[in-house]
């Protein structure tokens, strides 16, 4: 009972941890270059990309759960998995499989932002 | 003071400039962006204990449901206006979690909702998160067809 607790909050350590570090990695590179907002999503998108690709990213995820699938570079996982399962499939699978993987998040941010837009008003715009 | 053209300036001046200018505090930046960014990651593992054990899903589906929740979250807390507070205060820890992609796709999306449904609120929802999807797919597609001849 007592080590099915213990195990439970070390994975919620192990994400805490994982997921803050490469968010720190992130700050210090905003802090010691000029890069915006969107670059820096990009550039730790592609990471992830490249990380899964070489199958480098897949035992992070393994240990760190939420901690390595939550910050952008996930995303870039996410996509790459989904594109390297596709290719088992074939050619029409590897060139459909990334952006399928990914459909879950686009097609909620795309929803839920449209319903946010509807429903409130843009704080720093007050027309 | 940084930039491309900071040679251009006399050094003396960078100098006086730089004495009056307050430092940057990289050591607290980077313990904000850590705390918050952890703290989400924290909770989308929650979210994921939570969809496992109460609606018992695995996999694919396991890991859709929690991003679902935490793009839910993250336009919900932009649409009410606490994200941009957040954001403030934490820098990266806001930007790179998922929940920071979907506060850029919904905060363009309100903010240019006066310029009308087409033009305003859809054509700039992607305006800083279309080349997220852009070079993801060129990048996804490139591994798939290199998986694929190898």
């Amino acid at each position: 009972m007592f080590a099915e607790y213990f195990s439970l909050i070390l994975e919620f350590v192990k994400a805490f941890a994982v997921g803050g570090l490469i968010c720190a990695i992130a700050q210090v590179v905003i802090n010691f270059t000029d890069l915006t907002a969107g670059k820096i999503l990009v550039t730790f998108m592609l990471i992830g990309v490249v990380l899964q690709g070489l199958g480098l990213y897949q035992p992070l995820v393994d240990f760190a759960g939420a901690g390595a699938t939550v910050p952008i570079s996930g995303f870039g996982y996410l996509l790459a998995n989904g594109a390297i399962r596709g290719a088992e499939r074939g050619f029409f699978g590897a060139v459909t499989g990334a952006l399928s993987s990914a459909s879950a998040g686009v097609s909620a941010a795309v929803i839920f932002s449209f319903l946010m837009a509807m429903l409130f008003r843009s704080k720093s715009k007050k027309s | 003071m940084t930039g491309r053209n900071r040679e251009n300036y006399n050094k003396n001046y960078i100098d006086y400039v730089n004495s009056f200018s307050p430092p940057t505090k990289h050591f607290k930046n980077c313990l904000h962006a850590f705390g918050v960014g952890g703290l989400i990651c924290m909770l989308g593992q929650f979210f994921r204990f939570f969809l496992e054990n109460v609606f018992s899903l695995s996999g694919d589906e396991l890991a859709a449901g929690t991003s679902i929740l935490l793009i839910f979250l993250g336009t919900l807390l932009t649409g009410l206006g606490v994200y941009d507070r957040i954001g403030r205060h934490a820098g990266a820890g806001s930007i790179v979690p998922i929940t920071g992609f979907a506060n850029s796709v919904c905060s363009p999306a309100m903010e240019f909702k006066t310029e009308g449904l087409v033009y305003g609120l859809a054509a700039k929802m992607f305006v800083v998160a279309g080349p997220i999807i852009v070079y993801g797919v060129l990048a996804g597609t490139l591994v798939g067809l290199i998986y694929l001849f190898l």
